[in-house]
């Protein structure tokens, strides 16, 4: 079972201000990059983060070899019920979905 | 013409590379910018008007700075002081400035910008239909805000620059708006500006090098070029330009007051090792809006932890804090008269789905579980009445009626902590301008040693 951690350098995330969180994928390895371009649906990145694929903002760029998934934040950073501050754990749940 | 800015750290507060600020000095800046602040650590320091960097470590290192700027005999601009750039904050870094001028013996012209908006001027601006959410906004109540500001932009930067002031200490700016300034002025490339201005405001974070602070960026007519100034420190197209997606939501667009940088049409390249060219940025003029912030008290938190080590809780927290919460809930209301919609009570798991909550999707057996329980209530009082009313029972609640009282583990005496008030942000909402100054003011103070 590959985890799309396996495959690519790293993944990162953080708040793009208190009301969105934004996640990095930099894959570094062109085929990598070229793979997950196909390979990872919005859908399933979507249903990760339970949110609805229309507001799953998607930048595939490859000059960095990045892909970048934009949402709003979950819960308003701050909120009484928000975990993380930072934002910076939602990347642990893109890091561990399996990739076929 | 040419216009070299030294930014020598991405937040006074941090901590930088002191030679490499020495190198930077000896480089003859045009001026020195640095952040003071951001939202990243929540709506706490804009709601309470306090910087959550130590006053200690700001002194020591506006120290540096003040120094450096006598050296350099150039501007220095800090931004969004103390954090969240509020009128006190702004006031306390010019306590620490008057100090330290004190200290070093230097006479200086300080210009302060103030960024903070009274409500009823956003109330104004409301009913004359210059406000506009930002999706996705909150719905905007304006009466219980402790705190708004504005988010300056170049414009308010280069007024307060035009006093002629030694030292600019700014209330919220946009993160680039310091920087942006001077090169505006002077006439560089708008789109350039804008760019370098947000590859530079994190310091060296667009380098291989990114603690090392300090970073200087040379704006002109067709670009920009920014060199990392610490030892091995170097700046590729590949740090440059990952730089813009990081805390920005969309890697192409950044909006600024009156427009937005589109970076779509960057190039970047290497001229040697450290440095890095990028040309071809644009710059797309719109209408002058700035950005709001605003934060309200939420209610009053207690908090309480217990470390279930026992095998057989451990294994069953949820189903634990399932019926203590239920148990509670009833005890709350026969003893205090509340209704569980007076208050809020939550315990998380640390060890199950602390950090992640309802989107974890992952299990496993762990050796404990911190229950962490969190208490809302209307004021201090009443939240750390329920937390001593609910103490005993996290201690002590069994998970069936059929089995002994365990007792849990308490880190410390007493087992509740009142943590004062929750703030949550409350805007996200841009004010239109027809005048860039109007919802800014400006002090000067000559400050003698």
């Amino acid at each position: 079972m590959t985890t799309l951690g396996d495959l690519v350098l790293k993944v990162r995330s953080k708040n793009a201000g208190p009301f969105w969180v934004t996640i990095d994928v930099f894959c570094d390895d062109p085929a990598v990059y070229d793979r997950l371009t196909s390979d990872l649906s919005t859908d399933r990145v979507a249903a990760l983060y339970r949110t609805a694929p229309e507001t799953l903002k998607r930048f595939d760029i490859p000059d960095l070899r990045v892909i970048k998934f934009s949402l709003p934040r979950p819960v308003i950073q701050g909120a009484a019920s928000d975990r993380d501050m930072h934002g910076a754990q939602y990347a642990a749940l893109l890091e561990e979905l399996t990739i076929d | 013409m040419t216009t070299r800015v030294l930014v020598p750290s991405g937040v006074l507060g941090l901590g930088f590379d002191r030679a490499a600020l020495e190198r930077g000095v000896a480089l003859s800046p045009d001026i020195i910018c640095i952040d003071g602040g951001s939202t990243d650590s929540g709506p706490f320091s804009l709601g309470a008007g306090q910087s959550k960097y130590s006053r200690a470590a700001t002194k020591s290192e506006w120290r540096s700075l003040m120094q450096a700027r006598a050296q350099a005999g150039v501007p220095l601009v800090i931004g969004t002081a103390g954090t969240c750039g509020t009128d006190s904050t702004v006031d306390w870094m010019f306590d620490i400035t008057v100090e330290l001028a004190r200290e070093l013996g230097q006479t200086l012209r300080v210009a302060r910008l103030y960024s903070q908006q009274p409500t009823a001027r956003v109330a104004e601006a409301l009913e004359a239909g210059r406000i506009s959410p930002l999706p996705p906004a909150p719905d905007i109540r304006l009466d219980d805000l402790t705190t708004i500001v504005a988010l300056a932009g170049a414009e308010q930067i280069q007024a307060a620059l035009a006093t002629g002031a030694d030292i600019v200490i700014a209330g919220r700016t946009t993160d680039t708006a310091t920087i942006a300034a001077l090169p505006l002025s002077r006439g560089d490339a708008a789109g350039g500006v804008w760019h370098g201005a947000k590859i530079a405001e994190c310091g060296a974070l667009c380098s291989t090098n990114p603690t090392s602070g300090v970073i200087m960026v040379d704006f002109d007519h067709d670009g920009f070029t920014v060199e990392p100034l610490a030892d091995g420190a170097r700046c590729t197209p590949h740090s440059v330009s990952a730089h813009m997606l990081y805390e920005n939501s969309d890697p192409f667009r950044l909006y600024e007051p009156g427009g937005y940088l589109d970076v779509t049409g960057a190039r970047y390249t290497a001229l040697d090792d450290r440095r890095v060219r990028v040309e071809g940025s644009s710059w797309v003029p719109g209408p002058y809006t700035v950005k709001l912030e605003g934060a309200r008290i939420a209610g009053w938190q207690t908090t309480i932890l217990a470390i279930l080590r026992n095998a057989h809780y451990a294994q069953n927290a949820q189903a634990w804090v399932d019926r203590l919460t239920g148990f509670l809930q009833a005890e709350i209301a026969t003893r205090m008269g509340l209704d569980p919609a007076d208050y809020g009570l939550e315990f998380r798991l640390i060890g199950v789905n602390g950090a992640l909550g309802p989107l974890e999707n992952r299990t496993g057996s762990p050796v404990e579980v911190g229950v962490l329980g969190i208490v809302t209530a209307r004021t201090q009082a009443e939240a750390a009445e329920i937390g001593k009313l609910i103490n005993p029972f996290v201690l002590h609640y069994p998970l069936t009626d059929d089995e002994e009282l365990p007792t849990f583990a308490f880190p410390y005496s007493p087992a509740t902590t009142d943590r004062g008030p929750l703030y949550e942000f409350a805007l996200n909402h841009v004010m239109a301008l027809d005048d860039p100054m109007s919802a800014f003011r400006l002090t000067v103070t000559e400050v003698t040693p």
